[in-house]
């Protein structure tokens, strides 16, 4: 079991609302992301769940059981830090051992399990290291296996990978995808990285100014944005907007396109533009082109594109993968991606 | 060029250096050489400094008429009963401060820091009253209360410094893994902490061990530690001054000899935080 429920759950430090009132259910056994900018809120809710921060006002609900006052040992929930987080005098082995012994677990079980989880996070050879002798791959990987002891009912992760490099994150991401789906408990994942969201979650939850902007798939956020914030921070590089003058009878007010929904053509198309900086990925070019009155538009081109910079190009999108805004930055689904027309 | 002008600034500055370390260290070294001398020459017009004649006569004396030993561990109990009885106030008060803030706390450690800023006279009757009446004047505990109370600040001071530089994250992942305060404090903070726990303890032993004014006051023959040991040996009339250097040395010995051996330490507790 690892189902949680937040009920109109706000905090507030002295006259500043951190989190506005929202309502969340995660089910049992998912894997939600956290996502959002800096100071949108996301690691406070994540720390409210945990109880390390008290709740202003409103409920959680852990498998059901009001838990809102309820202290954070008592919650059934393990957290991995950002900064791991791990008792730098105690060995690898001890501070896996640490819950357990709090719990006042058999010696014998406490052995049995430090072993079984060291197996599975390949951390056998290191058990009687010490912290400051281990990697920083190795000493998350301690810091998980100090939460998979304790069989919580959910996992919370902090901003885990931060502190890792590209390499480093990009395997160990996959390796907390793998956990999750071995254990299939709940893991809620904090991040302002939207590549790591998109790659782990089950639903994603975006947040902004203390607000969940929108819960979804990551393929319902990529497609069927709410509004031009979730539009612009999920998907990479982030979408264009381009403002356009009111029509009657057409509440549009800009539209989105993201980079990959591009075509550069030779004859006329919809925008003309010069090329700016050219990215070569090997695997696909960003061009970023100057369009007179709109701005810098960003491309996504194959691999092997031809542009350089100066180079003068003709920009189409698909139509069909176009977003529409009101004046207010919402989606229009009718006239959008994913909208009845569009289908 | 560049290279001698910092070199010979560099000789500049090892010269100015000797030179205050020089006249910090001489009066103490010029009572070591007054404890080795008669009292005549203590007191001679044209003093030497070692072209005399050496004696160990002013310690045999001293030892033979002050119960030097009793003064010693008068010292002994006071300073570290203080130094320990402080700290077991002092990590609890300093961990709520590093890691319960309020909007008070950096005032309430200001406050508490100011208390060091009161001349010590100004609360003397009020203790020395209350001492009498409650039977503590000239006891070991009573001056253990008092040394505890007057350095009091200084410790919560630098252990609030230390924990400071603890992540955060570290204790809620313990208060996660089911610690309680108790088990917080104890099995995690301080093992972390055992630095400048011990850098505050032996900074408190040394402030301990050189307080003279609450000493002298509030004890007289059963608790008085070697200050007062010291202070013993001034006398209005007579040839005293060798005697009384003999005095100071047996007494800053030891606590010199500690210093010397953790200096290092006292060194990094005293300016952690400053620097990262």
């Amino acid at each position: 079991m690892g189902s949680i429920t937040l009920k109109q759950v706000t905090k507030s430090f002295d006259d500043v609302n951190v989190i506005k009132p929202l309502d969340l259910d995660i089910r049992d056994g998912e894997f939600i992301v956290f996502v959002g900018p800096s100071g949108c809120g996301k690691s406070t809710l994540l720390r409210m769940i945990a109880g390390l921060e008290d709740t202003t006002s409103g409920t959680i609900e852990i498998d059901g059981k009001e838990a809102t006052s309820v202290p954070p040992a008592k919650r059934g929930l393990a957290m991995v830090f950002q900064s791991y987080a791990l008792y730098p005098h105690m060995s690898v082995r001890n501070n896996i051992a640490f819950p357990l012994k709090q719990a006042k677990v058999a010696p014998a079980v406490i052995k049995e399990k430090i072993e079984k989880a060291a197996t599975m996070l390949n951390l056998t050879d290191y058990l009687d290291r010490k912290p400051g002798q281990l990697s920083g791959g190795q000493r998350q990987r301690v810091a998980i296996g100090r939460a998979i002891v304790r069989q919580p009912s959910a996992f919370l992760f902090d901003e885990p990978l931060l502190n890792l490099d590209a390499s480093l994150r990009v395997n160990m991401r996959l390796e907390i995808s793998q956990l999750h789906k071995s254990l299939d408990t709940t893991m809620i994942y904090v991040t302002h990285d939207q590549v790591e969201a998109m790659t782990m979650a089950d639903r994603i939850a975006v947040f902004n100014g203390g607000i969940i902007e929108q819960v979804g798939t990551p393929l319902e956020l990529y497609r069927k944005p709410v509004n031009r914030f979730v539009a612009g921070f999920i998907g990479s590089p982030k979408m264009n907007f381009i403002d356009v003058a009111p029509k009657p009878g057409d509440a549009t007010h800009s539209l989105g396109v993201r980079p990959e929904h591009f075509k550069i053509t030779t004859e006329q198309g919809l925008w003309q533009g010069q090329v700016g900086v050219v990215e070569h990925l090997g695997s696909e070019t960003f061009l970023h082109v100057h369009v007179d009155h709109i701005g810098t538009l960003t491309v996504k081109a194959d691999g092997d594109c031809q542009a350089v910079y100066g180079d003068q190009i003709n920009l189409t999108a698909e139509q069909a993968k176009i977003m529409h805004f009101d004046k207010q930055g919402m989606t229009i689904p009718a006239l959008s991606w994913g909208g009845e027309s569009a289908a | 060029m560049a290279t001698n002008s910092s070199n010979k600034t560099k000789v500049i500055y090892t010269l100015v250096a000797w030179t205050i370390s020089g006249m910090i260290f001489f009066p103490i070294l010029w009572t070591i050489i007054t404890s080795f001398k008669t009292e005549a020459e203590a007191i001679s017009a044209s003093p030497s400094l070692f072209m005399f004649e050496w004696t160990l006569e002013n310690y045999t004396q001293v030892l033979a008429r002050s119960p030097y030993f009793d003064h010693f561990l008068n010292s002994v109990i006071i300073s570290l009963g203080a130094s320990i009885a402080g700290l077991l106030v002092a990590i609890p008060a300093a961990w709520s401060m590093a890691f319960v803030q309020t909007k008070r706390t950096k005032g309430l450690l200001m406050w508490m820091l100011s208390t060091k800023m009161l001349p010590p006279v100004g609360v003397l009757i009020p203790i020395y009253l209350l001492f009498r009446d409650v039977g503590l004047l000239d006891t070991r505990l009573g001056l253990v209360i008092v040394m505890t109370l007057i350095n009091l600040p200084i410790m919560v001071w630098m252990l609030y410094t230390y924990f400071r530089e603890i992540p955060h994250e570290i204790l809620e992942a313990a208060r996660m893994d089911g610690a309680g305060i108790k088990e917080e404090i104890l099995t995690v903070l301080l093992p972390i902490a055992l630095p400048g726990i011990a850098s505050t303890l032996l900074l408190n032993v040394i402030l301990a061990w050189n307080e003279a004014f609450w000493t002298l006051i509030l004890t007289a023959a059963h608790a008085a530690p070697l200050t007062a040991f010291i202070a013993s040996y001034s006398s209005p009339e007579g040839l005293f001054y060798a005697k009384l250097s003999a005095a100071s040395v047996m007494a800053v010995v030891p606590i010199l000899i500690l210093g010397w051996f953790s200096q290092k330490q006292l060194v990094r507790g005293l300016s952690f935080g400053a620097v990262k």
